[in-house]
């Protein structure tokens, strides 16, 4: 590892839970007289670790447990978790807003923080006072926002409203601006909180890659938490994996995020798709993923083929059905669309009642890693209304791209094997 | 990842859970001069957003108060002004009386108003209470020049005995006892309520009850014995009655109740920035 810039030792935070009150007078009393006759913290002791989703005994919990790590210098870290896994105090640790309970955090450098755009903007001030106020906060000189000032300006792209008042700003506009000035912050390390979910796409896509030279071209320390997968996996080379207030792993972004999003399958229920009680005429009774062998699973490498199963129950009888599919990534994006009738699947156009099950196979390679969503739409000409039945992203299965390491530097969307000839 | 402790490692910053008691970072606090002056600026700015008359607000608002004073202390009380014209002398009370505790109450509040910026950034908390107490001294200015225009005036009314005395070259004096004493108490009382927020509730009724124990509506000489030694105790009744003494010619005023709230304000500013240090680490989780 190079220089070591950052090191975080047995970093701990509590937080009490519930209200302040007589009942917390009453806490600091106890502690204050356990302090006074030289004793530990009567409710340092009890706090559990936090998992938010159970119901724990103790009012006090353990947002950080003795969280430890070092990054070095020009490192890239992202760090990523569930809700609630910590990350957020983490970030406001670094960035001085609290202080821990226990251990300690050393840094070498200047420390500029992210954790919210446009901190201290006041509404009646306008776009140029603003990026002034917000530069200063953040930790610029004057003269250092001056000569960053059309810079500034330029990378916002909301010149012809920078003398008004923010107030009059849409809401993109604003985050624009803030996040502008953010992004000219000359800083050692900068610490990054989910900030880049708002805006346009064009400024997200503008966000990113102000962020990679940041890291890439500048050589900066960077600390950015996310839940955007494919930001971590192309913006960090290292990631770290939260869990419970406690850090999981650390290592390689690729393989964290892989890990994590694996992670997020066990803890997942079932992602198989039941629905026996619908009043529709024709409709999707069950929705399975799996391999070749036919055997249930949602996690695929890149080199498997994949195969949704999907039982069709038809209750009264209709004419003239075909289904149609649609993959979509993460992002939204639909992928891949098509339907039964040019997949040469008739067997459901009949006037029989029952189960029908057909198979559609996706070819190994054709998807990138990423998670992916399948929608399902049932149609008849003979019925009206056209549309049956219509089900959005009702399963997800996760491609993983650990055999295939030039996957997920490839900006597409898709990276299916194309014929290459001589000719 | 466990390193040996390096200790003689040059680490620029340390987080860590308790700091030294007295840690009071002033190299700090002056890396972030322009934020100071700049949240200076935006509020002059701010405040007269869409206003026609702009600053002009800053002297209808005492003048209104002077007015109102002089009607009912003067008129209808019939409270000595030792001789001054009413305007002149309610005046004088009004705009000291009015920076001190406006300093205080704006910065009482200091933790809670900005929790919202103070929980996203970094940057020494002393700097907002501070910028506070610098925005109202803006505002002190244009009521103290109108202020001293008025006293010109009366100056050339052969009815009155208005003269400036040599105390004249103590103003900046009084100016920082009144800035200190309104940023300490005001510090004080945000320090104490990060948590507990019962003592916000008698701050604006204590400032008000306050001003009564201090010679705003009536001057020093007004009150005998006891009364007086109670009075004196408070250490803004010599910046008002100094003045008032400076710029009008009467009241009492001596170097050595001026001494004693120099001493007053030191030590009130000394436990602020105990108490202020201890909490602006931690406040955020309990604010």
């Amino acid at each position: 590892m190079s220089k070591v810039v950052l090191s975080a030792q047995d970093v701990s935070k509590m937080y009490k839970l519930g209200l302040v009150s007589t009942k917390s007078l009453a806490h600091d009393l106890n502690r204050w007289w356990h302090t006074v006759r030289g004793k530990e913290d009567p409710y340092m002791m009890i706090g559990e670790s936090n998992d938010r989703s159970v119901k724990g005994d103790s009012e006090y919990v353990w947002a950080l447990k003795d969280v430890g790590f070092e990054v070095g210098e020009g490192e890239a870290v992202g760090i990523i978790g569930r809700n609630g896994a910590g990350k957020s105090t983490l970030l406001k640790l670094l960035s001085q807003v609290t202080q821990p309970t226990t251990g300690t955090i050393k840094v070498k450098g200047r420390i500029a923080s992210l954790l919210e755009v446009g901190t201290g903007f006041h509404p009646e001030l306008t776009g140029r006072e603003n990026i002034f106020l917000n530069g200063a906060i953040l930790g610029m000189r004057k003269k250092e926002i001056v000569r960053k000032l059309d810079e500034i300006i330029a990378f916002s792209g909301v010149e012809r409203y920078i003398d008004t008042p923010v107030k009059r700003y849409s809401s993109g506009m604003y985050v624009r601006l803030a996040f502008a000035v953010a992004a000219h912050l000359e800083s050692e390390i900068l610490i990054v909180d989910e900030v880049l979910a708002v805006g346009d796409a064009e400024f997200q896509k503008k966000c990113l890659g102000k962020m990679g030279e940041v890291s890439k071209g500048q050589g900066r320390t960077v600390l950015f938490v996310s839940h955007n997968m494919h930001a971590i996996k192309t913006l960090c080379t290292r990631a770290i994996y939260m869990q419970n207030g406690m850090l999981k792993s650390d290592g390689n972004a690729q393989l964290i995020v892989d890990q994590y999003l694996s992670g997020y399958d066990s803890m997942d229920t079932a992602r198989t798709y039941e629905n026996t009680l619908s009043d529709r005429s024709v409709y999707l009774e069950r929705a399975v993923c799996e391999n070749a062998n036919g055997v249930e699973k949602y996690m695929f490498t890149a080199d498997e083929p994949i195969r949704i199963r999907l039982t069709i129950k038809k209750q009264t009888p209709v004419r003239g059905v075909f289904l149609h599919f649609l993959i979509k990534n993460n992002e939204e994006i639909a992928l891949l669309e098509t339907d039964s009738r040019e997949g040469g699947y008739p067997e459901i156009d009949t006037d029989t009642e029952g189960e029908f099950t057909s198979v559609i196979h996706i070819p190994q390679r054709l998807l990138k890693s990423g998670r992916f969503h399948v929608c399902l739409g049932i149609a008849s000409t003979q019925h009206d209304p056209f549309q049956i039945e219509s089900l959005d992203s009702f399963m997800s299965f996760d491609v993983l791209a650990d055999k295939t390491p030039r996957d997920s530097r490839r900006n597409s969307v898709l990276s299916t094997i194309l014929e290459w000839k001589t000719a | 990842m466990s390193h040996p402790e390096n200790s003689n490692e040059d680490w620029d910053l340390v987080i860590q859970s308790k700091s030294h008691w007295l840690r009071l970072n002033l190299a700090e606090v002056w890396r972030y001069r322009d934020l100071l002056m700049l949240l200076v600026k935006r509020d002059y700015k701010a405040s007269f957003k869409q206003t026609i008359l702009g600053p002009i607000w800053f002297f209808i608002q005492p003048l209104l108060t002077s007015s109102v004073y002089a009607v009912i202390f003067g008129n209808i009380a019939k409270i000595s002004t030792d001789g001054n014209p009413r305007l002149l002398f309610y005046m004088a009370g009004v705009i000291m009386w009015n920076y001190f505790s406006t300093c205080l109450t704006s910065t009482s509040n200091t933790f809670v108003t900005n929790a919202n910026i103070f929980g996203k950034v970094y940057f020494p908390r002393l700097i907002m209470p501070v910028s506070v107490v610098i925005s109202n001294l803006l505002r002190f200015s244009v009521q103290f020049l109108f202020f001293i225009a008025l006293v010109i005036y009366f100056m050339n009314d052969p009815q009155y005995t208005v003269h400036l005395t040599w105390a004249v070259v103590f103003t900046p004096v009084f100016l920082i006892i009144m800035a200190l004493l309104g940023l300490s108490m005001g510090l004080i009382v945000s320090s104490l309520t990060t948590k507990y927020r019962d003592l916000t509730h008698l701050v604006g009724f204590g400032v008000q009850l306050m001003m009564y124990a201090t010679p705003v509506v009536y001057p020093a000489s007004f009150l005998q014995g006891k009364w007086k030694t109670i009075l004196e105790l408070n250490p803004m009744t010599a910046v008002i009655e100094g003045f008032r003494y400076a710029f009008m010619g009467s009241g009492s005023f001596s170097p050595g109740m001026l001494l004693y709230s120099i001493g007053v304000t030191l030590v009130l500013l000394l436990i602020s920035i105990i108490m202020f240090n201890r909490v602006e680490k931690g406040f955020m989780d309990t604010v």
